[in-house]
C-alpha cells in the first residue's frame, strides 16, 4: 500500500452560507479528535504560529461554552466563542462559533472526524444564519480587505451589463 | 437585493476548487478549452459548464479564433477574491500542518506507554 503523507487543506464555499474545510491526517480519528478538544493541546495548532494563545478554554459537554483568544504578531486580539451543541467523541462535533469582533454573527460548525485504515478524514461545515456573515467571516483577519475584492467585482459585473 | 445576489453569486463562483483550478491556468495566459481538458482532467462538457459559470460572473472573457474558442482570465477584478480564499486555505493548512506534529507526539507517547505495560 503507498504510503501518503497528509493531505492538503481545502476550503470551498457552498450555497451562499457555508464554509467546507476538508483535510485528512495521517492519525486515527480518536487522536484527532482529542488533539481538537484538550485545551493542552489546542493552543500548539490553532495559532498556526501566526501569535500567543491566551485564552483556551473547552467545557466539553453539550450546554458547555468553549472559548479561543490570540493575540496575533502586531498585538491585534482575535476572540471567538460558542456552545456545544452535540458531542460523539472521535466521531462528530457541533457547536455554535461567534467571532467576537462581530458577535451579532453567530454561525454553527460541525465537525465530522471518518477514520479508515487508520487514517482520518475532518470536514468541517460552518454554516452561517446570513450570506453576509459567511463573507465577513472569511474576510476577518484577512490583510485584503473583502470589501476592496467586491467592490472591483461588482464594478467589472456592472460593465458586462 | 441585486447587489448582494450579484456579489454572493460572483464569490461562489470564483471560490469553487476546480473553478479555482481553471483560474489559475488561466492565469498564465488565454488557452483554448482544450487545454483546459488536458489540464485538468475533467471531460470537455464539465470544463464547459465551469467556464460558462465563469462566463456568467465576469471572471472570463472568450474569443473565437478560428474553430477554436479561447477563454482569457480577466485579471484585476478577480484576483482579489481568489487570493483571500486561498489565504484562508494557508490559514487553514498552517493550522494543521501543527496539528501534525502534535498527533506525532501524541502517537509517539501512546507507543511508550505501551511499552511500560
Amino acid at each position: 500500500m503507498a504510503m501518503t503523507s497528509s493531505g492538503r487543506a481545502t476550503v470551498e464555499l457552498k450555497g451562499d452560507r457555508e464554509i467546507l474545510i476538508t483535510r485528512e491526517f495521517d492519525a486515527p480519528a480518536a487522536l484527532v479528535y482529542r488533539a481538537w478538544t484538550d485545551p493542552e493541546l489546542v493552543p500548539r495548532w490553532w495559532t498556526a504560529k501566526r501569535g500567543t494563545m491566551d485564552v483556551c478554554e473547552i467545557d466539553l459537554r453539550v450546554g458547555g461554552a468553549w472559548r479561543y483568544v490570540m493575540t496575533a504578531e502586531g498585538g491585534f486580539e482575535v476572540g471567538f466563542h460558542g456552545e456545544y451543541r452535540e458531542i460523539v467523541p472521535g466521531e462528530r462535533l457541533v457547536h455554535t462559533e461567534v467571532y467576537e469582533g462581530m458577535p451579532d454573527a453567530a454561525a454553527l460548525d460541525t465537525i465530522t472526524y471518518e477514520e479508515r485504515d487508520g487514517r482520518t478524514l475532518v470536514t468541517m461545515l460552518v454554516t452561517h444564519e446570513l450570506p453576509e456573515h459567511r463573507d465577513a467571516h472569511i474576510a476577518s483577519g484577512m490583510e485584503h480587505g473583502l470589501q476592496d475584492a467586491l467592490d472591483l467585482l461588482e464594478e467589472t459585473a456592472r460593465s458586462l451589463a | 437585493m441585486a447587489r448582494a445576489a450579484t456579489t454572493t453569486d460572483a464569490f461562489n463562483a470564483i471560490a469553487e476548487p476546480r473553478r479555482r483550478e481553471i483560474l489559475d491556468l488561466l492565469a498564465g495566459g488565454e488557452r483554448p478549452v482544450n487545454d483546459l481538458v488536458g489540464a485538468t482532467g475533467l471531460t470537455q462538457p464539465q470544463v464547459s459548464k465551469h467556464l460558462r459559470v465563469l462566463r456568467e460572473v465576469g471572471a472570463v472573457t472568450v474569443r473565437e479564433q478560428g474553430r477554436q474558442r479561447l477563454y482569457r482570465l480577466v485579471p484585476l477584478a478577480l484576483k482579489p477574491i481568489h487570493d483571500w480564499v486561498r489565504d484562508y486555505e494557508r490559514l487553514w493548512e498552517e493550522r494543521f500542518t501543527e496539528l501534525d506534529a502534535v498527533l506525532d507526539d501524541l502517537r509517539a507517547k501512546e507507543e511508550d506507554d505501551g511499552d511500560d505495560e
